[in-house]
């Protein structure tokens, strides 16, 4: 763990104590057992939005803490080590996010007070196939005097179905491939010529699918200037990107807390498994790749908080590590419980496929590997 | 700790020393290839040692009385770092050979008054070579099985057995080693840790041949080889926990790259482009290497991350922490893999031996990488590390290494 200052020290005991007793995994699995569509409990939701978890990146002008990163980064943690649901990641982080990098005054003035107080839920709609590819954005903006008009689709958006706006990238100039002439538009979800559709996922999350048929927005509705916002959108999934590394470090250390668990208690040929050496060396690999994910993780929310300049690398490299090590355990979860961790009443199942999902958002592991290429100019 | 405005001053004191002292024709000097000996150097490398000694900054954390400078981590972080920013080096510590990185810092925790004032100086000043008699033929990884006998003699312990793998031996003047003294006691229990000069009529010493064609360790055999009395560190029969305390030192130095790493070194990414060639996009050539060698890439960052968090975590103290075992087996898989990827890349320049149809970088890197073998083997294999970690870290119960 990152030497923390005494006010994360306190945060991430609220969140590991209030994690545990009012949203364990216990609470996720009844509602994804209900088949709840919205993909997350309401009372969990209000009780992190009266903590303050929601204001943690935004200024104290907007009614929020600003208490950085890897504040947020602790909280993202724990609430993933319970899977605990909610839209705070989409909203309070991603949203606030873009708000604060691409937002004109007026925009932060009206959604991050509200974001804050949880009465919208702001949300990134930039995928459109079946891979991580921002460039290959297509959906399209036309525009037409102050209007612009939106049309094309969006894919496995965060908190799709109960998000109030989208923040939604799209091309007003050049093709699909090219990195240049993409721009940022907030939309409300209730704007006419849009229409969602909820996707089930594998990890029992909110997600949608967006269809834009014509949606007209205007400048105003507009994120810095037209088609310039390649660089604030890379900006912007950085700082995503080390938000699920930070999940994905919640997820990994449960997953492996409770495969150590297991080594020391369940017994075969008249011994606790944890003996065979097989299995020590396999825990002991296991342990390494954490400590060297978490040291990734950590990282890149710090240089975040401390605006370096390589932030880009820095979350390229959270991303595949963590996201390599999560890969692993979730594996080594099943197969270390042996039966009982294929059946769907034991909870590793759970971790495995929200393991998953994490993996591909924002990129996966080898999207961040070539992408960490690049940047070292090979 | 250290107010970082006292640092700073402290960092612009030591970069005009160094600055000042640092002989430039010192300056292409590779400490890598071969571990310098005060014998076989120039009188400027003579100088630049004696300098650094005279300060107390070749050892700079040990006790001004025994030859160190009593500073703490962060200050002598500085030093190391200034010396490394103007292309200098700190020639002491490869001197000594185990003297300043092993023997030195179990002699401060175990060794008395006396001890500490008759060795400490000679390795701070790295005058002294010290070499290491743990090993055996039939204890290796399973140290405690060693078989050396000392007895007893009235002033002195007399040595009998053989030594294996021990590194500098043929150069070292003095030897730390672990002896049998309690022959009927558990295995562990009748250990002891004595030190002994080199050059006695005892001692004899025989080469071994690597796979990377050095020979920079020996067979050593003791017969009625003399150990001082008062050459004993710890207690008698307690020799285990000294050298478990010795190997955690071994283990920490082993969890960086060697300081002869040259800061200057090109890039793995930009050699390969050298040797591969780049595709119209920039990319490597080589799709499938380059991603192997953005893993390796990966892997480095994150173990160097790790280090600093770990430093950052202990507040600056760096402690022996129960991690080493962790960051010893991470870098010796970085470097391993790096120097696979390295000879990979040179392709058919990247297998020869010698002559001059290849570079003196393409020898090195073949030699670099077979002795680089060794890394997951000494200092506690990379299957032991693992041992420790499930066992010491994680609480799982042990089935082997018993006794
Ligand atoms: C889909 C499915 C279908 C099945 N169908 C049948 C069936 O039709 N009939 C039936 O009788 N059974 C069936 N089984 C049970 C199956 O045979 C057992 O799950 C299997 O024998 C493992 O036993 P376990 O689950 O108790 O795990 P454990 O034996 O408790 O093993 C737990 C972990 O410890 C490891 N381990 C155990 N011992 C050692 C050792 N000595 N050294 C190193 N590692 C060790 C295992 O590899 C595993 O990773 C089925 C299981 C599944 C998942
Ligand atoms: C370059 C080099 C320098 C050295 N310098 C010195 C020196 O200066 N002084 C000195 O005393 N020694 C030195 N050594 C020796 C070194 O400490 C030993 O080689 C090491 O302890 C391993 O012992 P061994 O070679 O006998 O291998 P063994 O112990 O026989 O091991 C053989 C294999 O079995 C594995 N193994 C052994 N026990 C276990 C276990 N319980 N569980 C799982 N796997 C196991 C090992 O990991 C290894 O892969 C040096 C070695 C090298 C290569």
């Amino acid at each position: 763990m990152a030497a923390l200052t005494e006010e994360q020290t306190l945060i991430k005991d609220q969140a590991i104590s209030w994690a545990s007793a009012e949203a364990p995994v216990s609470k996720f699995r009844a509602m994804r057992n209900e088949g709840n569509e919205g993909g997350f409990a309401e009372p969990t939701w209000s009780a992190m939005v009266e903590m303050g978890w929601t204001g943690i990146l935004v200024p104290e002008e907007y009614g929020g803490s600003d208490l950085g990163y890897l504040t947020f980064g602790l909280v993202l943690e724990e609430l993933g080590k319970q899977l605990a649901a909610s839209p705070l990641f989409a909203s309070a982080y991603v949203g606030a996010t873009a708000l604060l990098l691409a937002g004109t005054d007026t925009q932060k003035l009206s959604h991050l007070p509200r974001i804050v107080d949880g009465s919208e839920i702001v949300t990134l709609a930039v995928d459109e196939g079946p891979r991580h590819a921002p460039a290959r954005t297509a959906l399209e903006a036309k525009s037409q005097g102050d209007k612009h008009v939106l049309t094309g689709s969006k894919t496995l958006v965060l908190e799709g179905m109960s998000a109030t706006h989208f923040i939604v990238v799209a091309r007003s100039a050049g093709k699909a491939g090219e990195a240049q002439g993409l721009s940022l538009f907030i939309v409300p979800a209730d704007a006419a010529g849009l229409s969602r559709r909820p996707m089930k996922t594998m990890d029992s999350r909110g997600y949608a699918e967006l269809s834009f048929d014509g949606v007209e927005v205007s400048d105003a509705d507009l994120m810095g200037p037209v088609g310039q916002a390649g660089e604030v959108l890379d900006e912007i999934l950085d700082r995503a990107r080390a938000g699920i590394g930070a999940e994905m470090l919640g997820v990994g250390s449960q997953a492996f807390a409770m495969t150590l668990d297991y080594l020391k208690t369940r017994k075969q040929f008249g011994a606790v498994i944890g003996s065979f050496q097989a299995l020590g060396h396999r825990a002991a690999e296991l342990f390494a790749a954490m400590e060297l994910a978490r040291s990734c993780g950590e990282a890149a929310l710090q240089e975040i908080d401390a605006q370096s300049n390589s932030v880009a690398k820095a979350c390229s490299l959270s991303k595949a590590k963590v996201g390599d090590f999560l890969h692993t355990m979730s594996n080594q979860l099943i197969q270390i419980h042996g039966g009982i961790g294929m059946t769907d009443e034991f909870d590793a199942g759970l971790y495995l496929k929200r393991a998953r999902v994490l993996e591909t958002l924002y990129g996966n592991q080898s999207y961040h590997r070539d992408r960490y290429a690049r940047l070292l100019g090979f | 700790m250290t107010a970082a405005s006292d640092l700073d001053g402290f960092r612009s004191e030591v970069s005009e020393w160094v600055q000042s002292n640092f002989p430039s024709a010192l300056k292409s000097f590779d400490l890598g290839a071969d571990s310098p000996s005060e014998k076989g150097v120039s009188g400027e490398f003579r100088a630049w040692r004696q300098a650094l000694a005279d300060n107390g900054w070749g050892t700079p954390t040990w006790p001004k009385e025994y030859g160190g400078a009593g500073l703490s981590d962060p200050e002598a972080k500085v030093i190391r770092q200034e010396i490394a920013k103007v292309g200098a080096f700190n020639p002491i510590p490869p001197m000594t050979g185990m003297g300043v990185t092993m023997v030195g810092p179990t002699i401060l925790e175990y060794g008395t008054d006396e001890q500490k004032a008759k060795h400490l100086p000679g390795i701070a000043s790295g005058e002294v070579r010290w070499c290491l008699g743990l090993s055996e033929p039939n204890a290796g990884s399973d140290l405690a099985a060693l078989s050396t006998k000392a007895v007893d003699n009235g002033d002195a312990f007399i040595l009998n057995g053989q030594k294996i793998w021990t590194s500098g031996a043929h150069i070292s003047q003095w030897c730390g080693a672990v002896v049998r003294t309690d022959p009927k006691a558990k295995k562990r229990d009748g250990i002891s840790f004595v030190m002994l000069p080199m050059d006695q009529k005892g001692v004899e010493t025989r080469l071994i041949k690597l796979i990377s064609g050095a020979s920079p360790f020996c067979e050593t055999f003791f017969n009625d080889a003399r150990a001082d009395k008062s050459d004993l560190l710890g207690d008698l029969n307690d020799g285990w926990s000294v050298v478990k305390r010795l190997l955690q030192h071994e283990r920490q130095s082993q969890t960086s790259a060697p300081a002869a790493v040259k800061i200057d070194q090109e890039p793995l990414q930009e050699q390969a482009k050298r040797y591969v060639g780049t595709l119209e996009d920039g990319t490597l050539a080589d799709p499938d290497l380059r991603l192997r060698i953005v893993e390796n890439l990966m892997d480095a960052e994150a173990h160097q991350l790790t280090v600093s968090r770990i430093t950052a975590e202990a507040k600056g103290q760096v402690k022996v922490s129960a991690a080493a075992s962790v960051l010893k087996n991470s870098m010796t898989r970085v470097a391993q893999t790096k120097a696979e990827l390295t000879l990979e890349m040179m392709g058919n320049q990247g297998i020869g031996w010698e002559g001059e149809q290849f570079s003196e970088e393409e020898l090195r890197s073949v030699r670099d990488w077979l002795m680089g073998k060794a890394m997951s083997i000494y200092g506690g294999s990379a299957e032991i590390q693992n041992n420790i970690i499930s066992k010491n870290i994680l609480g799982l119960p042990e089935t082997t290494q018993q006794g």
